[in-house]
């Protein structure tokens, strides 16, 4: 059988299908300028309107409110999703232990958890950070158990019998070798988070992206929702790219 | 479940013991056991010490398995040094050592590199140099050349009775090959489901199987007592056994047995042209035939000589019970066993 050319699958070929869109977008609009009632501005027109709410402060203040969000619920989910995830992979009676309780709270949404945690903790700057926290932490946790866990056994035997202690070999053995794992979890949940903090901030706060978008709804302002919707979308890629180059530099040596 | 059972093996300080059977017979089980990293009943003592509560860092003793497992998120470098650095050595004395087991292995161009881009025998000389780098008391080296080709294997064979003879370090040899362990070994104990059947020098456990465990996996090998020897040169003796003149290769000594296996017998109908010398005409006794081989047994001198040959080779023959055959044996496939 003969395979394709390579040519047909070039990545700047990706580019081709956005381009065609945004042509599409821009001109559907104005072609059927007052039939749609305006539900769809031309993407030029959003373009404009992104600009000036950059130039306003507006698009500028939002946005930081939900990065210092996403980086205090990402980090921290991030942080204790791994350790313990390491502790249970490694520790096979810490694992059976506390599998029943994880797996309980596991299949619960991350925005599930709202209700509750509006209740809790009253509507806050710390809502949507600890919504981002739930969301980043069951996931990584499972992803680092599974890394630490697929590390073949005769690694750790082969260093211990070189004279490593259990922490040197859970160190400079067992992490490194379960980290293309510990990745995966944490560039899909980088991207997660981005996606779960639009959805806390529409209910539960006034400022960042997702309230900026609801305020816009109120007023039906499209152009100021299809923004937002294009910076979390951006955020969303390169969080998620962020890692995948992360994870490269980490490991392309040996991997 | 247990994998070995009432297990008491012996092993000489600064000896090459070869641990030799078939697949599931227990040989990595009880490297493991020695190495500390397997749960046990019973006691492991070096040098009198018994080292059943010492952990595995503890115990100095270097474990090698079968699949290498070399770290591959570390150079060749970061590997050899990974025990030293775990043994908290000096820098200095870590960069010199590492230096020592380069040269020795011949791995010093290679220094930078991870185990993905390292051939074969590379690998395993790097492993074995990680192994030893820490000077540990034991060396236990887990089929270190099953995943090798033959002349890496070679190489790396002599390499490491170089490194024994070099170091004197005891060591510990798993294998199921043969040839390996009368090339490697001082001694050899044979396991067989988890138990030892015999216990000698490579030879003794060739010449002399003590059951038929170690009979079958050796090969079942025809083996002949003999009475006289004469030298005739070039490395070459004439020797009586069972009523037969055999020509052998000869070291020097007085040969006691000769060996060889069934599948080194050649069988023909007509006299085979050449010389004449370990060809003997016999008769017929037995014909057993197997799944994919026949064997042949063939009265000759004193003694019956049991032949392997294929089921075709065996019914272009036509050979049955009462004929005659000539027996012809290959020089260079007899094994003597010299006093």
């Amino acid at each position: 059988m003969r395979s394709l050319p390579v040519r047909c699958l070039r990545p700047g070929w990706g580019v081709v299908p956005i381009i065609l869109l945004l042509a599409l977008w821009e001109v559907v609009p104005r072609v059927s300028d007052g039939s749609g009632g305006g539900l769809l501005p031309p993407f030029s027109e959003v373009m404009v309107e992104g600009w000036r709410l950059l130039g306003s402060g507006v698009l500028a203040d939002n946005f930081l409110s939900s990065l210092v969000r996403v980086l205090a619920g990402f980090v921290a989910g991030a942080i204790t999703g791994v350790g313990l995830g390491v502790i249970m992979g490694w520790r096979e009676n810490v694992r059976k232990t506390l599998r029943p309780l994880i797996s309980l709270f596991y299949p619960i949404p991350a925005v599930g958890w709202i209700p509750l945690l509006m209740l809790w903790i009253g509507i806050n700057d710390l809502l949507p950070i600890v919504i981002i926290y739930i969301c980043s932490f069951f996931p990584v946790l499972y992803t680092t158990i599974s890394g630490v866990r697929s590390v073949d056994r005769d690694f750790i035997r082969v260093a211990r019998s070189l004279g490593a202690s259990e922490r040197h070999v859970l160190l400079t053995v067992v992490i490194p070798l379960a980290l293309p794992y510990i990745f995966t979890g944490l560039r899909l949940e980088a991207g997660m988070a981005w996606r779960v903090l639009a959805a806390a901030e529409m209910i539960a706060v006034p400022t960042g992206l997702g309230a900026l978008m609801m305020r816009a709804q109120s007023l039906i302002r499209i152009d100021i929702i299809i923004v937002c919707l294009i910076v979390l979308s951006v955020m969303c890629l390169l969080f998620e790219k962020l890692f995948a180059v992360l994870e490269s530099r980490l490991t392309r040596d040996w991997c | 479940m247990h994998i070995c059972r009432g297990l008491d093996l012996t092993i000489e300080d600064r000896e090459f013991f070869v641990l030799l059977g078939p697949n599931g017979a227990g040989k990595t089980t009880v490297l493991s056991v020695i190495a500390g990293l397997t749960a046990y009943q019973g006691s492991v003592f070096f040098n009198g010490s018994c080292m059943d509560t010492v952990p595995a860092e503890k115990r100095r003793v270097s474990y090698l398995p079968q699949n290498l497992v070399l770290f591959p998120h570390m150079t060749v470098v970061q590997n050899i040094s990974y025990g030293l650095k775990a043994r908290k050595w000096e820098p200095d004395r870590v960069d010199e050592r590492v230096r020592e087991l380069l040269g020795l292995m011949h791995l010093e161009q290679l220094g930078d590199r991870y185990p993905r881009q390292l051939s074969g025998g590379e690998k395993q000389r790097t492993a074995l140099a990680r192994a030893l780098a820490p000077s540990p008391e034991i060396l236990l080296l887990d089929e270190p050349l099953a995943s090798v080709d033959l002349q890496t294997a070679k190489r790396i064979r002599g390499l490491i009775r170089e490194v024994h003879n070099a170091t004197g370090i005891t060591t510990v040899y798993v294998t199921h090959n043969l040839e390996e362990a009368q090339e490697l070994g001082d001694r050899v104990a044979f396991l067989h489901k988890g138990s030892v059947q015999q216990v000698g020098s490579p030879s003794a456990v060739y010449f002399f199987p003590e059951n038929e465990n170690v009979a079958e996996f050796i090969g079942t090998p025809n083996i002949l007592e003999c009475c006289e020897c004469r030298p005739v040169g070039h490395g070459v003796a004439e020797v009586s056994c069972a009523g037969l003149t055999v020509l052998v290769p000869h070291e020097g000594n007085s040969i006691r047995r000769i060996a060889f296996l069934p599948g080194d017998v050649y069988l023909s109908t007509s006299k085979p042209p050449g010389p004449e010398f370990n060809r003997f005409v016999g008769e017929v006794v037995s014909i057993t035939p197997s799944r994919s081989t026949v064997h042949v047994g063939v009265a000759a001198g004193d003694t019956v000589i049991i032949a392997e040959i294929s089921p075709s080779l065996h019914t272009e023959l036509g050979l049955a019970v009462g004929d005659q055959v000539h027996v012809i044996l290959k020089l260079r496939r007899v094994r003597t066993y010299e006093e």
